[in-house]
């Protein structure tokens, strides 16, 4: 196992240099520059500005240059769009934002989605499952853009409750809202997972042989089947992890949190190279991190699987 | 008085008008209709059909162990009580305490996640309510008399780290836990190859009698039934063709059915080119037949066959026959 974790971490190093080169790449390949405005600097200006970040260089040395910065001294370079800030300033202040409700809304997520799918596929073709699958397709038709605005619309003008933006770590108040327009869709795809995973899993011989044993119904949901029918959920979970730690432009934007989601669409709009690659990377690694977790967890529950 | 009462604890278990069917999207399917049988204690039963007859379904019935879009009529009293669609809390007091099953495919009916140590003292610490390592002494106890070695540290193993016929017999010796007074073995041999078939029927006709418990084999291995079996029931089309004691039914069947079954077991003293079959499908259940199921492939069938199914009726020492013509009658 510890092999296999080594093997895997040591795959990852070339992974990551192929992502950042493409998408250095494909990020110079864009038409325009950070540079580029509607009123167009003089010659020597540009120039200037252009020999400050290195862009007077060749590609590959610039990539080199930046390969060296990050590897040497875990360093993303100054933003290209916000003068006096760099992007590993920009990350440590963002993606805290975005780490914090977007946790909170994966294990809102993944309890709600698994219980509300375990019901369901418990009580098969029953009102509760019916509810369930309605809950579930409701959610999943809502997409957080029509989600966000209906909650600040009641929680924010009608009650009063919540705050419609802004952020404090402190204050669960401006977390909850975030939280719930992120977590729905998420829940209702785990749900639906759950529920068709589940009742393959009641079907199975080995839970007849269960039921054949006199072991109480709860029991051998617990103990027997629940663990099976969450494999096909674990690998859905590794990537979404991620994307929900992440962040959601639509979040950010809607409740001005302040998170990562935003700055990596603003990046790209205004070619803020660094802030760009920074982020692509955070979310390479994170994503290579994360599926190797869920394969671990994978062996843990599968017996059969053995690195 | 004192005789009628001997023999009302002599029958262990007797299933009455035993119907199944199912519901599915194309309608009703009935799978099993109207089989009727009793058996006294220790003794082996063998329930012997072709695919589809609904011999694994009578089994599943017996436990209410139903898919769940199935439903059971009629009555099945388990030691007097009628336990077929009893509350679950009843049912799980008589599985594997009282009635014990053995099933079809050992490759799948063993939980793959978890050790073959946790999936049987489970049964114990349930049911004797026993500590986790009197529990596992007596796991150990049994995993020796279903013959495997190394018991001790082979327990601990997960199911796919042990062959096919091993996890039968830790599916044997499982079903053995509680010291069932019945066991239902589903076609136990079905999965195995015909070496280790034989060692596990031995391994079970050995167990029977150290055990003293009754036993229902469901097979379509008539080869096996003549060895282990004392009674046997013959099912078609879910309903029952011909029941009796293994000897006479072998020698002289009485039904048309159970005559084209045995002249199908190919024999190894006589040359031939070709097997012996009954010619025809079994029916589709779709379509509950009106008369006989098995009029459609029956060379005996007259008109009567085709309209009425004929009662399962005495016509020998202990034996029953479901057949419109007389034995007389048969070609």
């Amino acid at each position: 196992m510890l092999n296999f974790i080594i093997k895997r971490l040591f795959f990852a190093v070339p992974t990551i240099l192929v992502l950042i080169v493409f998408s250095f790449l494909l990020m110079h390949m864009a038409p325009g520059g950070p540079f580029t405005s509607e009123r167009a600097l003089p010659p020597e200006i540009l120039a200037n500005l252009e020999a400050k970040y290195g862009l007077d260089q060749p590609l590959h040395r610039q990539i080199l240059i930046y390969l060296k910065n990050v590897v040497l001294h875990f360093d993303f370079g100054p933003s290209f769009s916000y003068k006096d800030r760099t992007v590993n300033e920009i990350l440590s202040q963002g993606f805290p934002i975005t780490l914090t409700y977007g946790s909170i809304a994966f294990v809102f997520a993944v309890l709600s989605g698994v219980s509300l799918g375990v019901l369901a596929a418990i009580y098969h073709n029953s009102l509760l499952d019916y509810l369930a699958v309605g809950i579930t397709i409701g959610a999943q038709v809502l997409p957080n853009f029509v989600m966000a605005p209906i909650l600040v619309l009641i929680f924010t003008l009608f009650l009063g409750w919540l705050p419609g933006g802004g952020w404090e770590y402190d204050d669960p108040k401006y977390i909850i809202m975030p939280v719930v327009a992120l977590a729905t869709s998420f829940m209702a795809s785990i749900a639906r997972i759950t529920r068709s995973s589940m009742l393959e899993v009641m079907n199975a011989n080995h839970i007849r042989t269960t039921r054949a044993k006199g072991l109480p119904t709860r029991y051998i949901i617990l103990h027997h089947a629940l663990k099976p029918a969450l494999l096909p959920v674990l690998s859905y979970l590794g990537p979404t992890f991620v994307s929900m730690i992440t962040g959601s432009v639509v979040i950010d934007m809607f409740f001005s949190t302040g998170g990562m989601g935003l700055h990596f669409v603003n990046a790209a709009l205004n070619r803020d190279y660094s802030v760009m690659m920074g982020i692509t990377i955070l979310v390479g690694v994170l994503t290579i991190l994360f599926s190797l977790v869920v394969d671990i967890l994978y062996a843990w529950i599968d017996p059969k699987i053995r690195y | 008085m004192h005789s009628i009462q001997r023999i009302v604890e002599l029958t262990l278990l007797e299933v009455r008008n035993l119907s199944v069917s199912f519901k599915t999207n194309d309608g009703l399917v009935s799978a099993v209709n109207n089989v009727s049988f009793s058996m006294d204690s220790a003794k082996t039963l063998a329930i012997v059909g072709e695919s589809g007859s609904g011999k694994s379904q009578t089994a599943f019935a017996i436990l209410g162990l139903l898919a769940s879009n199935g439903d059971a009529t009629g009555s099945v009293l388990f030691d007097g009580n009628e336990i077929l669609n009893a509350p679950i809390t009843q049912l799980n007091r008589v599985r594997a305490a009282e009635v014990a099953m053995v099933f079809q495919d050992p490759m799948t009916s063993l939980n793959p996640y978890m050790r073959v140590s946790e999936q049987m003292i489970e049964v114990l610490i349930h049911h004797k309510g026993m500590s986790k390592s009197d529990a596992m002494r007596e796991v150990l106890a049994l995993l020796d008399a279903v013959e495997i070695s190394d018991a001790k540290s082979r327990v601990r193993q997960y199911p796919h780290e042990f062959s096919g016929g091993m996890r039968q017999r830790i599916m044997i010796a499982m079903s053995l836990l509680c010291r069932p007074k019945l066991l239902i073995a589903d076609e136990p041999t079905t999965a195995l190859d015909v070496t280790v078939q034989a060692q596990i029927m031995a391994l079970l006709a050995g167990i029977q009698t150290e055990f003293g418990m009754g036993v229902i084999l469901i097979t379509h291995d008539l080869g096996v039934v003549a060895g282990f079996c004392e009674e046997v029931l013959v099912l078609y089309g879910g309903q029952v063709m011909e029941h009796g004691p293994v000897d006479p039914i072998f020698t002289s069947p009485s039904h048309p059915y159970t005559r084209g079954l045995l002249s199908a077991i190919p024999r190894i003293d006589v040359a031939t080119d070709s097997l012996e079959t009954i010619p025809g499908n079994p029916p589709n259940m779709m379509l509950a037949p009106k008369g006989c199921p098995f009029e459609p492939r029956c060379h005996n069938a007259c008109d009567i066959c085709a309209e009425q199914m004929p009662a399962l009726i005495p016509f020998s020492d202990h034996r029953l026959r479901a057949c419109n013509r007389t034995v007389e009658e048969l070609a």
